[in-house]
Order: C-alpha cells, then sequence, then structure tokens
C-alpha cells in the first residue's frame, strides 16, 4: 500500500521559504524532512510526517520546475506556467543567486572550467557544503559569467539587469567575475586570511577605478568590445605605471618622498620608528607592483603581493590600523608636493586604489 | 455568409530549440478556421519570432462559429524534410459572438504539445464581424449567454427563469478508430482534443437554440460532461437552467463580499404579512433514490428515502401525489400561489434547476434530497447522429427523480446535477437534486420586478426559515420523520434534519459555524462481466447509499448540527470495487431543533467487561460533541440549564412578543409542551457495522485552530472575507498492495486517504489562517483495479477572525450607525408602506430603528450575548431510546427523529431580521467599512500595486465559488470550457507521474489563465475541474492524462473601485485585490 501520486498544485504557486533553503542547501527529500521535523513544525501545526514528506516533495517538484526559469531570470518575469507574485519571485531569484562564502572562497579567482567542475567533491569535503549545492553555485558563476562577457557597459548593472539582482548580489557577481576573468591568485596560505568579503570590496575598487569602463565613456568606437568591458584592467594605465618607478629609482625623489612623509608622521603615532626604517622597502614594494602590472603574471600574483610587500612587513612592526591609515594617506599625498614627479594623476588612480584595499585587507 | 473571422499573428517567445546545430529555430504559423488555413512566412533564425502579419479572413457561417475553435499551430521550418509542430493553441472564439462579451481576443497564448506541453508563446489577435442575420430557420445560436455559475450571475438581474435544458452528442472516440493504430500518439491526441472541442461547440449551439426557443438568453449553472466510453464512444452532455437576464447598471450591482442581493430587502417585507396558515406548509428533509439496472426490468428498481423506511431489496412509494401534498387546510392564497406554481411548472417536461443558490423569495421551501442512479451496460453506439439509447437513460432517470419530488410534496428540484461513473462497459448513471417549491413569480411572463412583487404570492412565511418547512402533507409524510414546530417562526412545521444539494440561502438563520462532513465507503465486489457485473453494482448501491446516509447522519449528529447543504453523494465503480463518497456542509439551522448527541447500548446489558467498555465510548463521543460544539460555536453550555428546565421561559416570550404575531403563545405552549425531553440516536455496538460506524466516527479529525472546510460556496457563520484567495488542485492516487482486503480494510484506508488530503491542505495553507477552505470538492475514481484516485479543487479564503461573529448587515450598522442615519429612512418608508398596517408591524420597525440609532453598539452587544444561548446538553436521554433494536431501519430512523429537540427562542432573529431590512443599506455602506484606513491593508495594496506594475503577465485569479471576495465583478466575458490531453513517453524523466501531472496540472492553469487575459479579463469564476483522467503504464515508461475545466471569465475590480450610488461614503481603498494576499 503506498501513495502512487500526490501533487498539489495552486493557481498561485505556493512556495515555503524554509523548504526553497533546504532544497537550495542540496538537502535530500528525506534529509529536508528531517530537519524540518527537528524544527518543530510537526508539534506546531498538529500534523503528521507523512503530511511533511508529501509536501516536502511537493515542493522539490515546484522547485525543480522553476529552476530552468531561474536559469534566466527575466523570463520568470513573463512566463506563463507559474504564478508568482513578483516580490516572491525576487526572493526565488536572490536565494538562487545567492552563495556560501566558503565555497566561494575556494573557487575565487579559478578560471570556471570543467576542470574546477571536477574538484567540486574536495571542495565540498572541505566546506561542507553540499556538492549539489557546490554545484549550482558554481554553475551559477558560469552562467553569470558567460552573459556578462558578451556585454559592453558596466558589469555590476548589466548582471543586475540580465539577472534581476539586488544591488549587493550583484556586486559580489561582479567580483567572482571579474576575479575569475583576471584569474587573481586568492588560494594561497598568506591568503587564507582574507574573507571573499574582503577580496569583494577589492575587486568593486578595481572595478570601479582600474578598468576602462571606469574612465568613462570610451573615447574610440572602433576599437573592439572587449576594451571597453569592466571585466578587464584598463591595460593603457598598466603601462602608464611603469612610470612611477621613478619614485624609488630616482634617489633624490626617494629621499625626498621619505622626509616628506616622516615630518608629517612625526609624533602621531607609536609605531614612527618602524615606519621611517621601513619607508623605503615599502615604498619599493608598492612601486614595484605597480610597474609589473603589465604582466599577466603579476596581476594574478597582484593580493599576494600587496600581502608580502606590504601588508606582512607593517603587521611585524605591529601597526595598528590606524597607523596603516595615517601612512598611507601622507605617503600617497606627499608625492604630490614632490617638484620633479609628473605623474600625479596615474600616481592618484593608483594609490587611490591600493589605500582602499590595504584598508580592508589589513586586519588587525 | 454572416460572420468574418479575422485573425492576426503577432509574436512568439521563448520557443524551444528546434534546430540543434544554430540552438534557434525557423518558426511560421498556421491559422486554421474549418477548412480553409492561411500561413504566415517563416521567421528565421530566432526563438523569439516577429511575424506581426497580416489579418487573416475566414468567412463563415455563424454555426461554424459556434462549433468550430480556431487552430493556430506553430511549426519549425525545414527545408529538406517535413516541417516540425512545435505545437498548437485552440482559441473558443464563442465570446466575440455574444455582444456583451468580450470583443476581442488579444494576448499571449501558451504553445501547447500534447507530448511536451507548453512550448513558448504566441501573441494572436482575433476579432468577430457578424453580420444580422434574420434567417429565421438559423442554426446558430450566436448571443445566448452562458455561465459555468449556479447562481443568476452578479452582474445581471434574473426576469424570467424559464428551466431546464439539456442536450447530448455521441461521436465515436478518435482513440479507438482503426487510424489510430498507425498514427502518432501526438496526431491521435490532436485528433481527440479537437473533436471534443467541435462536440461541445455543437452542444453549446444546440442549448442555445433551444433556449432562444424558450424565449430566454442565457443559461445559468452550465454543467458540461464527457463520457469516455471507450470502445463504444464518446458522449458530451450538458444540462444548465434558461433564463432571461437583464444587466444591472454598474450602480445597483450587488457587492460581493456581502453575499446578499441588495433587492432582498423589499423582499423580506413580506416576511410577517399576517397570513396564518401555519400547518399547512409543512417541510422536511428526506432524500430518496432508486436504483435501477438493465438487467432488471423497470418495476424491480429499488428505493430508498433518506430515512430508511424501507427495507432492501424493493419498495414503491404509493399514494404521494403532489396533489395530496397541498395540504387539507391551506389557506386559498396558499392554494392559488401553489396552482399557479404548478401550472407554470407542470408546462415543463423536468421542472429542473441547476442552480444551488437563488434570487430571493425564489425558493420557498426545500422538500430533501432526491436521487436516482441507474446501472446500464454500454454498448456501441451506433449511429452518432441519433443518440437515442442515451437520452433514453437520462429521460428515465430524470423522471424518477422527478416522481419521487413529487412524492415529497414539491413540484421542482434545484440544485440539480447529473454524473457518470464508468467502468469497462459498466456506466452508473446518477442525478441528484433537491426537491423544492419555488415560487412562481420568475416563471411567469410580465411580474419580472422585485419591487413591483404581488404580494398574494409572497411566502408567508420568513426568508430565514421558510425554506425549512415542509412542503409536504403532515399527516401524509413520504417516510417517517419528527416535525415540530419552527424554532424561529413558530408558525409552521419543521424537519429535525434536513439534507439539501443546494447552497446554504443567504438569508438562513445560522447558529454557529459549518464544517465539511464527509461519509466514505469502499466496497469490494466480485470481478465480473456484462449483467452479472451491473447486477453486481445495482445490488450493492442501494447498501452502500444507505450506509453513506447512517455516516452522515452520525457525523452530523457528533458535530451537533442538523442540516446538510451541498450534499454531494458520488459513487464510483471499479473493476473489483466500489467507491463511495458524501461531501456536504452541516450547519446548526436555527429554525430546526438541536440534534440530542448519540448513545451507545450494547446488546447484552449483563455483560460487566462489555458494559465498561460502551462507557468508554460514550464518554469519547461526548467528548467529542462537546468539544465540537465549541469548535463551531454551537450554543455555548452556559444558557443549557434554562433552555432544558422550562418549555416556555419567560424572557423568551417577551423576545417573540416584540416580534409578535397573535397566534403566537397557543402555539408555543403546544410546541414546548410537546418536546419536553431529548433523544438521543443510538448506536449498539454489538453490532459489527456499528463498531465500524464509531471508529469512522471518531477517526474524523478536526481542522487545526483558525482552519474551517465546507464544500458550499459560502461558509455559514463567516461573513468578512479578506481578499487572499489561493485556488488549487491536487491529486491523490493510492495503490492497494494486499490483495485480501476486507470492506473494513478498506474502508480505513479510504478514510485515512481522504483525512490525510485534508491534513495536508491545513498544512500547506497555514500561512492563510485564519482561513477557510471553501467549495471543497472531492471526485473520487478506480482508475485501475488497486488504485483509488481522490482528486479535489478548492479554495482557501483568508477572513478577519475579529468579526466571524457578525454578520456583515449589523457590522455595517454597528461601525456606520451614525453616518448612515439618514440613508436608513428610505428603506423604513418602503417597509411601513409595503406591508400591511398592522400594529405589529410598526413596532417591529421601531426595533428596527433603534438598532439603527448610535446606540446600536450596545445593542449588538447584547445581541451577541444572546446568541451564545445554548442548546441543552444531552443530558438526559430517554430510557426507551435504549431498548430500541438496531436492526430495524425504521425504529432507528425514528429515534434520530425524536432526538432533535427544543432550542431556545433568542432575540437574535429579530436582529438578524433587521439587518436583512436595512442590507440595501449595508451595501451602499461598505464601502466605507472596508474603506476604513487599516494601515495593514493599506499598504499591501500599494505594494501589490507596484509590484505588478513591472511584469507584464496579468495576474489572473481562479476561484470555485462564484465571487471573489473584496472584489465586484463588473462583465462576464464568456464561458471557458478546455480540454486538454498530455502524453509522455518519458515518465522517469518527467519525475515519475507525480511530475507528469503537476507539470500538466501548472500548465492547464496556465492556459486557462491566458485565456482569460486575452479576453481582456482578470479572474475566473466558479471554476471546476471536471475531469481528470490519468492512465499510466510505469513499466513502458508512459502516461497519458486528461483534463477538462471550465468556469467564468470575468473582469472584477476592488470593491470601491468606481463606487455605485454611494460613493461619497467611500473613503478610500483598503482591500487589496491585485495579490494572492496570504499565499506562500
Amino acid at each position: 500500500m503506498a501513495v502512487e501520486l500526490d501533487v498539489f498544485v495552486g493557481n498561485t504557486t505556493i512556495m515555503d521559504e524554509e523548504v526553497y533553503q533546504l532544497w537550495l542547501d542540496g538537502y535530500t527529500v528525506n534529509d529536508a524532512v528531517k530537519v524540518r521535523m527537528e524544527g518543530g513544525v510537526l508539534e506546531e501545526c498538529e500534523t503528521s510526517a507523512d503530511v511533511l514528506l508529501s509536501d516536502t516533495m511537493d515542493q522539490y517538484r515546484t522547485f525543480q520546475m522553476c529552476e530552468r526559469l531561474l536559469h534566466s531570470p527575466a523570463k520568470l518575469a513573463n512566463q506563463l506556467l507559474f504564478q508568482i507574485p513578483p516580490h516572491r519571485q525576487a526572493i526565488l531569484i536572490e536565494r538562487y543567486y545567492a552563495f556560501d562564502d566558503a565555497f566561494v572562497r575556494e573557487v575565487l579567482g579559478k578560471k570556471l572550467s570543467k576542470g574546477t567542475k571536477k574538484d567540486l567533491d574536495d571542495i565540498s569535503a572541505k566546506t561542507t557544503v553540499t556538492l549539489k549545492s557546490c554545484r549550482r553555485q558554481f554553475d551559477n558563476f558560469k552562467r553569470v559569467l558567460k552573459v556578462v562577457e558578451e556585454l559592453k557597459g558596466p558589469l555590476v548593472e548589466n548582471i543586475r539587469q540580465h539577472f534581476l539582482l539586488s544591488d549587493k548580489l550583484a556586486r559580489d557577481y561582479a567580483a567572482i567575475v571579474f576575479f575569475a576573468n583576471n584569474r587573481f591568485e586568492t588560494g594561497k596560505r598568506k591568503l587564507q586570511y582574507l574573507t571573499f568579503q574582503d577580496f569583494a570590496f577589492c575587486a568593486g575598487q578595481l572595478i570601479n577605478n582600474w578598468t576602462v569602463g571606469a574612465v568613462g565613456e570610451p573615447v574610440d568606437h572602433q576599437r573592439s568590445s572587449r576594451v571597453y568591458m569592466d571585466v578587464d584592467l584598463d591595460k593603457e594605465f598598466l603601462q602608464e605605471l611603469k612610470e612611477l618607478k621613478i619614485l624609488i629609482t630616482d634617489k633624490d625623489l626617494l629621499d625626498q618622498h621619505k622626509s616628506l612623509v616622516c615630518t608629517a608622521l612625526r609624533g602621531k603615532t607609536k609605531a614612527f620608528n618602524e615606519m621611517e626604517a621601513n619607508f623605503k622597502n615599502l615604498s619599493r614594494g608598492l612601486v614595484n607592483i605597480a610597474a609589473k602590472l603589465t604582466n599577466t603574471k603579476d596581476v594574478r600574483d597582484f593580493f599576494i603581493d600587496l600581502v608580502e610587500k606590504f601588508i606582512e612587513p607593517c603587521r611585524s612592526d605591529r601597526w595598528t590600523a590606524a597607523d596603516m591609515r595615517l601612512y598611507l594617506t601622507h605617503y600617497t599625498n606627499s608625492a604630490h608636493i614632490l617638484d620633479t614627479f609628473k605623474h600625479q594623476v596615474v600616481w592618484d588612480r593608483y594609490m587611490g586604489v591600493i589605500k582602499s584595499c590595504i584598508f580592508k585587507m589589513y586586519h588587525d | 455568409m454572416p460572420g468574418k473571422l479575422k485573425a492576426k499573428i503577432v509574436a512568439g517567445r521563448h520557443l524551444p530549440v528546434m534546430d540543434r546545430a544554430s540552438d534557434l529555430t525557423d518558426a511560421f504559423v498556421e491559422v486554421k478556421f474549418g477548412n480553409t488555413t492561411f500561413k504566415t512566412d517563416v521567421y528565421h533564425k530566432s526563438l523569439n519570432p516577429q511575424w506581426n502579419s497580416e489579418w487573416f479572413k475566414f468567412e463563415v457561417d455563424d454555426e461554424d462559429l459556434q462549433d468550430e475553435p480556431l487552430q493556430i499551430t506553430v511549426l519549425d521550418h525545414d527545408t529538406y524534410s517535413a516541417n516540425d509542430a512545435i505545437g498548437k493553441v485552440y482559441i473558443d472564439i464563442d465570446p466575440l459572438l455574444c455582444s456583451e462579451a468580450a470583443s476581442v481576443i488579444s494576448g499571449w497564448f501558451p504553445i501547447y504539445d500534447t507530448i511536451h506541453g507548453i512550448r513558448g508563446e504566441i501573441n494572436v489577435l482575433v476579432k468577430v464581424e457578424l453580420f444580422n442575420d434574420l434567417n429565421r430557420f438559423r442554426q446558430s445560436s450566436c448571443g445566448v449567454k452562458f455561465f459555468c455559475t449556479t447562481s443568476i450571475p452578479r452582474c445581471y438581474r434574473a426576469a424570467m427563469v424559464h428551466g431546464f435544458v439539456e442536450e447530448l452528442v455521441v461521436n465515436e472516440d478518435p482513440e479507438y478508430q482503426w487510424i489510430d493504430r498507425i498514427r502518432t500518439p501526438r496526431a491521435s491526441n490532436e485528433a481527440r482534443q479537437r473533436l471534443i472541442s467541435l462536440m461541445s461547440g455543437e452542444l453549446q449551439r444546440k442549448i442555445g437554440l433551444k433556449v432562444l426557443e424558450m424565449g430566454g438568453n442565457a443559461v445559468v449553472g452550465y454543467l458540461q460532461c464527457f463520457d469516455l466510453e471507450g470502445e463504444s464512444g464518446l458522449v458530451v452532455r450538458a444540462i444548465g437552467t434558461a433564463c432571461t437576464l437583464d444587466k444591472l447598471s454598474s450602480g445597483s450591482a450587488p457587492s460581493t463580499n456581502t453575499h446578499i442581493h441588495p433587492n432582498t430587502a423589499p423582499a423580506s417585507n413580506a416576511c410577517n404579512s399576517p397570513s396564518k396558515d401555519g400547518k399547512e406548509s409543512p417541510l422536511a428533509h428526506g432524500c430518496r433514490s432508486t436504483h435501477n439496472s438493465p438487467v432488471h426490468s423497470a418495476c424491480s428498481s429499488q428505493r430508498l428515502s433518506q430515512n430508511f423506511s424501507v427495507s432492501v431489496p424493493t419498495l414503491i412509494f404509493t399514494g404521494m401525489g403532489s396533489g395530496g401534498s397541498a395540504g387539507k387546510d391551506a389557506g386559498p392564497l396558499k392554494t392559488l400561489l401553489r396552482q399557479q406554481t404548478q401550472t407554470a411548472l407542470e408546462q415543463r417536461e423536468f421542472p429542473f434547476f441547476t442552480l444551488t443558490s437563488f434570487p430571493p423569495g425564489f425558493l420557498v421551501h426545500a422538500g430533501g434530497v432526491v436521487s436516482a442512479r441507474s446501472v446500464k451496460l454500454l454498448d456501441r453506439i451506433h449511429n452518432p447522429d441519433e443518440p437515442e439509447t442515451r437520452d433514453a437513460w437520462w429521460e428515465e432517470i430524470r423522471q424518477e427523480i422527478k416522481s419521487h419530488a413529487k412524492a415529497l410534496g414539491c413540484h421542482a428540484v434545484v440544485g440539480y446535477s447529473e454524473s457518470t461513473s464508468i467502468c469497462e462497459e459498466v456506466c452508473i448513471l446518477s442525478a441528484s437534486g433537491t426537491a423544492a417549491i419555488l415560487n412562481p413569480r420568475y416563471m411567469r411572463e410580465g411580474c419580472l420586478d422585485i419591487g413591483s412583487t404581488d404580494h398574494r404570492f409572497e411566502e408567508p412565511s420568513p426568508p430565514s426559515c421558510g425554506f425549512c418547512h415542509i412542503p409536504y402533507d403532515e399527516l401524509n409524510m413520504p417516510f417517517p420523520a419528527q416535525l415540530t414546530y419552527c424554532y424561529h417562526c413558530r408558525r409552521q412545521k419543521v424537519p429535525d434534519v434536513l439534507f439539501t444539494t443546494i447552497d446554504l440561502p443567504p438569508e438562513a438563520a445560522v447558529t454557529g459555524k459549518g464544517c465539511l462532513i464527509q461519509a466514505r465507503l469502499c466496497r469490494l465486489k466480485k470481478k465480473a462481466q456484462g449483467e452479472v457485473n451491473a447486477t453486481a453494482i445495482s445490488n450493492l448501491l442501494p447498501f452502500m447509499e444507505y450506509e453513506l446516509h447512517t455516516q452522515l447522519m452520525n457525523k452530523l449528529k457528533l458535530r451537533s448540527m442538523n442540516a446538510l447543504f451541498g450534499l454531494r453523494i458520488q459513487i464510483s465503480v471499479g473493476e473489483n470495487m466500489l467507491l463511495g463518497l458524501a461531501s456536504a456542509t452541516g450547519v446548526y439551522l436555527t429554525a430546526l431543533p438541536a440534534s440530542g448527541g448519540i448513545q451507545i447500548a450494547g446488546k447484552t446489558p449483563g455483560d460487566l467487561s462489555n458494559e465498561h467498555h460502551i462507557l468508554t465510548i460514550q464518554k469519547r463521543i461526548n467528548d467529542t460533541i462537546a468539544k465540537n460544539k465549541e469548535l463551531y460555536q454551537i450554543n455555548p453550555p452556559e444558557l443549557t440549564e434554562e433552555a432544558v428546565g422550562s418549555p416556555i421561559p419567560e424572557p423568551r416570550q417577551r423576545s417573540r412578543l416584540f416580534r409578535s404575531h397573535s397566534e403566537s403563545s397557543d402555539e408555543l405552549s403546544e410546541l414546548d409542551l410537546s418536546h419536553g425531553k431529548k433523544d438521543a440516536f443510538v448506536l449498539e455496538i454489538d453490532d459489527t457495522d456499528a463498531v465500524e460506524d464509531i471508529h469512522s466516527l471518531l477517526t474524523d479529525t478536526p481542522p487545526p485552530t483558525g482552519f474551517y472546510s465546507c464544500n458550499t460556496e459560502i461558509m455559514p457563520g463567516i461573513y468578512n472575507w479578506t481578499s487572499g484567495v489561493q485556488m488549487f488542485t491536487s491529486v491523490r492516487v493510492f495503490r492497494l498492495s494486499n490483495a485480501n482486503l476486507t470492506n473494513q480494510g478498506l474502508n480505513k484506508i479510504f478514510t485515512d486517504l481522504c483525512e490525510n488530503l485534508l491534513k495536508s491542505f491545513y498544512f500547506k495553507l497555514r500561512s492563510m489562517i485564519p482561513c477557510c477552505l471553501c467549495h471543497l470538492n472531492v471526485t473520487v475514481a478506480v482508475p485501475e483495479e488497486e488504485l483509488i484516485q481522490v482528486a479535489v479543487t478548492a479554495v482557501a479564503m483568508t477572513f478577519d477572525k475579529d468579526q466571524t461573529q457578525e454578520k456583515p448587515a449589523e457590522k455595517v450598522i454597528q461601525k456606520g450607525s451614525g453616518e448612515i442615519e439618514e440613508q436608513l429612512q428610505f428603506p423604513l418608508e418602503l417597509c411601513a408602506d409595503s406591508s400591511s398596517t398592522s400594529t405589529q408591524q410598526s413596532s417591529k420597525i421601531s426595533g428596527t430603528v433603534s438598532l439603527l440609532t448610535p446606540a446600536a453598539k450596545l445593542c449588538h452587544n447584547q445581541l451577541v450575548m444572546v446568541r451564545s444561548a445554548g442548546v441543552p446538553e444531552t443530558s438526559n436521554v430517554s430510557s426507551r431510546a435504549a431498548s430500541v433494536d438496531y436492526g430495524s431501519f425504521a425504529d432507528r430512523c425514528s429515534t434520530w427523529l425524536e432526538l432533535l429537540r427544543l432550542k431556545a427562542h433568542t432575540i437574535r432573529r429579530g436582529s438578524v431580521k433587521t439587518s436583512r431590512r436595512t442590507q440595501s443599506l449595508a451595501h451602499s455602506v461598505s464601502s466605507l467599512e472596508r474603506g476604513s484606513p487599516l494601515p495593514e491593508g493599506r499598504s499591501r495594496s500599494l505594494r501589490s500595486n507596484r509590484s505588478f506594475g513591472g511584469s507584464s503577465v496579468t495576474v489572473v485569479k481562479m476561484t470555485p465559488l462564484s465571487f471573489l471576495p473584496g472584489t465586484r465583478i463588473i462583465k462576464y466575458l464568456g464561458i471557458i470550457n478546455m480540454f486538454f490531453i498530455r502524453e509522455t513517453t518519458s515518465l522517469r524523466e518527467e519525475g515519475g507521474v507525480s511530475g507528469f501531472l503537476h507539470s500538466f496540472i501548472a500548465e492547464v492553469f496556465a492556459m486557462v489563465r491566458a485565456h482569460v487575459a486575452a479576453l481582456g479579463g482578470n479572474a475566473v469564476v466558479s471554476y471546476s475541474m471536471k475531469e481528470c483522467v490519468l492512465m499510466e503504464n510505469p513499466n513502458k515508461n508512459q502516461a497519458q492524462c486528461l483534463i477538462n475545466v471550465s468556469g467564468d471569465a470575468v473582469i472584477c475590480v476592488r470593491e470601491t473601485d468606481q463606487e455605485p450610488v454611494s460613493s461619497s461614503t467611500n473613503i478610500g481603498q483598503s482591500c487589496s485585490s491585485g495579490t494572492d494576499g496570504g499565499a506562500t
């Protein structure tokens, strides 16, 4: 004796947010039922395990039928099969595209290819995110990347429009796409302390300041569309960064810069001595990073370089976040006073991003 | 050449990829009507083609316009091989043929394929130009409006109700033609869909012709069904009620959430017109049913009355002609009325009405349920043009029904419906309805206006109880029944229990809330063929019906209720079993006596252990009854003592003086003295049946807190619906794997199945609490030998918990008392003018006024208190009852009949009357009440408006009810009647049968919504799924399903929009109609 068929279809599609989350998290129907029972819903609603199972199966089926639509969220709004109130559609989409920070941290900066997909087993084991959920998240990343890499215009806006995501989630996806496209190294042990949100912030800075799109409307419409995108760094700018080398190669300029910074800092921080002692090293570190960014390999190592060349030395000298802020502000500003330093604009564009990235990445 | 049909194909979207190489599609469209086909250009390489075609014009007869659907086929162009079909859209253009309905069909339709389901959408424009045709012998009936709604549609007024129309067409089922062996499943399915579409078009046209002949312009309560008889053919049949409808100007359209017609106000004037003919129009409940089988001659038909005074197998009624029921001491007026009605009705072959709720004053008395069943053997229909056999079968059954109604002293049958159950070559035909006496004024020409009603024909009883009064002759009752004087008006007789198939009349006086009552039964039968099988089935039927009635009665008593509405008894036949399911909504009618409870008795009183057992069960039953009383708010026990004690408590008499009629005191004492004691229905538990009964009684779990359920249009006792609406369809199939099941085991399984289904609804819809499942329509089937299928369509509606205690009119009065005083003058004057000028009358009016003054609130509280006055607990059970032998039907019945006892007669009656008197006023003020600035409601409506603006898909609400709470229907756009077949050869891949059916039902909903939206509508009312036939073969990975749905497409607006007359009181809109509020 068994229930052979059991369906429930509402004119307005009924979706329980809790079950939706369990489905997204990759629980099997039976596990989901267990979780729900532990949540006390049985007692609360005076019902039985059978009812719960039936409900969960129904909902899972509904979600599976909706999944196809969720792959192109714009369709969800004008499809006819499911009548879902718009605010609920928004929830469905937002949740479907939500991801686990633990998972994304593992794949951030990796190529979104079949090879990586094969590693999902390991990632699942490591992060305790179910494999099913890992796959969904990974496929979401790939899908978003595939759509936006063909598109002109601002990255975040494109993602938001095509996938109907909230601003916050669209920004996160922009970061993921941006990292995947530039293959930034994030997996090294030294970078493990950084969270996804740290990187997402940095990605935002890079997208907003170092890409072609960041400069505004493209000047020359003849060039290929890829160049206008937010996904790639502005090649011209990277070339110009080489000019900054003068700050460390010109001995006078370096000393002048140091004295300006030290004058400004004296008496304002306990770490002054360390700052003074390390100035040249730190400055060389930062300028060298800038100068090397024309190499794709060095772009990938951008974050590891920041940590090794700057953050680690400071941390070993026990700078506080306030010290860091103080130092970088004066370091940046003092360069403007240098008479012979002509690359003010490039310097600002470079240091603006570096400053905010380091602030974000420097955990006390 | 009386019509020109024009169609334009605009665009497609979301098309499937038909060319793997390019991941795109080269789509074009064929537009076909009759034998003419047009094609669009091929739109290359796109999943969102923009054809923007010219107007394709078809010049056709209007007969064809009615019969044929417009067929749109989307194809993928292929240069080298045959073009691949993507899918089809059938558009029924009937709504365009009626000037009052839709004028254009325009919108996105899902492209449907019977194998793949919905594959993208297509945007189509369709128009019709009709030329006037004066040919008298025309075959078309363009312009006749059809409504599935089983009441007078909300924006119309019934000028005249003509009566029953029926038609039946038959054809060969394409699935069983020889050609089916060589064509693809797709071609076969499409042939079937098309044929059924044609047949229903033809059927509708023929019914329309009959309506025109009768002089009507509309069919209300249109019920169309398919009988898939397999080898022997395909029958499409329909019944309905022909009417002449007048469109109401928008200003006078009744508001939908009060479910009371404003024009009942004048009608109720007559409620105390001083005609004293108390004894004359007796009434009762009663349910008669018959069975006959083809193998027995007609004389062997078995009949049962609800009271089971009939001993199985055979008893034929004698001497209960309608003439006798007119009553010996009838007053002259009454006789006149009856004569007039009868002549009006007897001209008709079948005085049947498919309506379940009526214009005020239409229904005079309800006699009880009449039903007839007949078992037939199917044989091939040889000549489709002459479907005489099927016609003759139905004719036979209808005659049966008619004679039952006569036996109950009734000249008409209302709430009439017909159904079939087919298994292989055996077919059970069933018909049922409620015997009734109707007011003739709707049947006569020229007496249409309610305002100018001839008062001689007003029914002499108050509408809140009049329909309960027995229509048959007290001295010559068709079955033994316990009659008492009406607990409401105390002038006429009422039965102890009333069963009906109609909806609870809105003006009926009800105590507490109603609830869904189901009786379920399984009976095994031996597998057999032909006549042997038919005989076996027809022998089982009376027992099943008896059992179902017993269960219903027990469950009714267990809930302390005394009437059933919307009773629907379905008996479904399978190869080795019969399933019976009776659903109804139980109610405590204030006019009827209270239930006496249930007493358990043992057969061997000496046995101590047995005694103990009995005591335990008795206690459980008593506890359940007490719990139910509380749950359904039936007579909280505070006033028990008083009610039991003195037959005529002083205060109550005073209250009656307030209502006052001259003869009251005499009657009162007579009545009360005769009911000094209370009896309980006795169940003897030595009987195995009784044990079963008790178990089935006690296994029913009440719905969880915050939930109510009923199978009628409206829930008795709940009046203030909010806008949350969730229509749903649920299907369950249960496989019995144990071959050696007993009847009892089977019953348990079936009962659990139904109970679990209900439980899962309560769970799924828990976010809508407080809410009520309305119009819970359950159908059972035995699709295969060991399968039981249960399909349910219902709607969950939210309501405002705080005010459930009050009827809307009272509520309005309470809230708006200050503002409405001026408007009050009008209805009051009307009252005084139109009624006879007796002093009692005026005293009554003054009562009304006092209720409406600002002090109303105080009054009101008082009323609520009085209402809570209770019926006594069944504390003193008559000793005589215990001695009744269970085995005797008659005794058992008469015991029931004595169970129901005197109930307190409360002031509340007065208050309810008052509210009805002023209901036109209630209507005008309802906007004010709704407009109260509830921040919650307002914000919700704002949100929904905003968010829906962005969506390109019109939200279409669906409901099996004839209205949507909080909204007003401003236009009926035509009937929706759709038939779909879906088949799969990859069942596993689609998620098994559940996945398959789930997506199919969702697709059907989508297609209904799309058609409604294309007609310009935003809702479907009176929606029903009439057929859901699922066949599966998991071994072959195949399944097929047929679904037939119908409903009325409408445009509705929020109640407060375009406010009619009383726009000055319109403060704002707070009720949101845009969102299905509580649905999660």
